[in-house]
Order: C-alpha cells, then structure tokens, then sequence
C-alpha cells in the first residue's frame, strides 16, 4: 500500500492545508438526512473537519486501549472494543458489532435444533 | 443526491491516510479496521447532522450553521474537538477571504494590462489595492 496519495484530487488549494476529506462527499451523506434542508458553508467545512478529527481519535483511542499495542497492529476487534467500552462511541456499537466465534454460534444453532428435535 | 449506496462512502484513501497519520510510525492497520472506521465516520456525519439539525429546528432556522454544528460536538460529548474545530475554521475563513483578494487582484492586473496608458495612474491603483488588503483586517471582528 503506498502510504501518501498525491495532493492534486483537491481543486480549491485553500482548504489542502486545513482538510483532506472532500466537502463534496460529506455534503451529500448530510443532506441523505431527510430532515435537512440547508447546509451553510461553515458548518459544512466544520463538519468536514470533525470527522477527520474524529477518524483520528477514534483510531487512536482503539490503538492505545486495544490488543495490538506490542504487535503494532490495529484490527476490527479493537474497534469493536472501543465502540463497546467507551460512552463517546456507544453510537457505533450497531456498525461495529462484536464478532463472536463460529463454533461458539453453531453450539447455540445446536442447541436450538435440539430443542426443536425435542417438540 | 445519492444515487447509489456507494456515495455515502468517504473515499478509502483518505480515510487511510488520516489513520496513518494519526498512529505511530509503522503500525499496520487491517483492511477490516479500515472499512469499519469509514463507516464509522459515514455514521458519524450523520449522528452531527441529526444533532446539529435539532438545533436549528429548536431556533427555527432552516440553515445549519457553525455554531449548530458546535453544538452538536457538545451534546454528542466530543468537546474535546471545539478548540481544533473553531482554529481551523479561523484558517478557513481567512483562506476563503484571502482567495478572493487573490481573484481581485488578477482582476486589477488584467485592467491594468488593457489600459497600459500611463505610469501615474498605475502607480494610484497600487495605492488601492494596498488599501484593499489592508482593509479586511478590520471587519475581523468574529460573532460568537
């Protein structure tokens, strides 16, 4: 994976230093809200900004707390432990579920189809 | 509008990027890690903007603004984000303002280049544009 990705996908040059997500694309994830009318120009730019900060922090946070430390490694486990554990990411709980183990969800299946068996 | 589900996506390459930035040197995130923060972050837009929405509603307008956003980040307990947000914001303004100093300017040179008359009244136009850079500093004043 080749880490830095040329600049040149941002036509208007004044934002290259302070964003780097396309105002564009975020615009239209905020106006699928069907609720929405109108964005103004700042509070598109802010919001632009706090999903980088919080694309940041939410990788940061899952790295610094998760499992991978001594590996140098961050995996979706991490996530899904931090969307669990701390308050500011309960909202992320639903798109980051926990995994459970396939031989653990065939025991309960299972045990379900004994049940049934049972009737 | 979006048309296909696709579009709420955020580009993965910069969503990369920013991780990369924000870890140590060297850490290797999944390819699993990096879906999931994308659409972590697509939830996240929404969640602000569901937010940020009730206030407008609650002050009856049917814009959102800066400060609706920034309450948002408040009731969604990322204060944490305030400080950065209102800095870059200050960087933004000035670049947009400044961007249009810039468009003013090559204005000015394209009429001075047609009208390339004589040297006193150029040397007046420098004298003006002097005045229109200074003169934003002024109205710097910021609501809040």
């Amino acid at each position: 994976m080749s880490g830095n990705t040329p600049e040149k996908d941002d036509p208007t040059s004044a934002n290259k230093k302070t964003i780097s997500l396309p105002i564009s694309r975020v615009r239209l994830i905020m106006k699928s809200s069907p609720d929405v009318s109108s964005i103004n120009q700042d509070a598109l730019f802010l919001t632009t900004k706090a999903t980088e900060l919080f694309v940041q922090h939410l990788a940061l946070a899952s790295f610094n707390h998760g499992s991978g430390k001594e590996s140098n490694s961050l995996s979706y486990s991490d996530l899904a432990h931090t969307a669990e554990k701390t308050e500011t990411f309960h909202f992320l709980t639903d798109i980051l579920p926990k995994k459970i183990l396939a031989r653990d969800y065939l025991k309960t299946l299972e045990q379900m189809q004994e049940e049934d068996a049972d009737v | 509008m979006a048309e296909r589900p696709e579009d709420l996506n955020l580009p993965n390459a910069v969503i990369t990027r920013i991780i990369k930035e924000a870890l140590p040197d060297g850490v290797n995130v999944s390819k699993e890690a990096r879906r999931a923060i994308s659409q972590a972050a697509s939830v996240f837009v929404l969640y602000a903007t569901s937010c940020a929405n009730n206030f407008a509603m609650k002050a009856k307008r049917k814009t959102l603004n800066a400060g609706d956003v920034l309450a948002a980040m408040e009731e969604m307990e990322f204060e944490r984000f305030l400080e950065p947000l209102k800095e870059a914001l200050e960087v933004y303004k000035k670049g947009q303002k400044g961007k249009k100093e810039v468009s003013e300017q090559k204005r000015k040179d394209k009429e001075k280049k047609n009208s390339e008359i004589d040297k006193s009244r150029e040397e007046e136009e420098e004298e003006e544009e002097e005045r229109m850079l200074e003169e934003p500093e002024v109205e710097e004043d910021v609501e809040s």
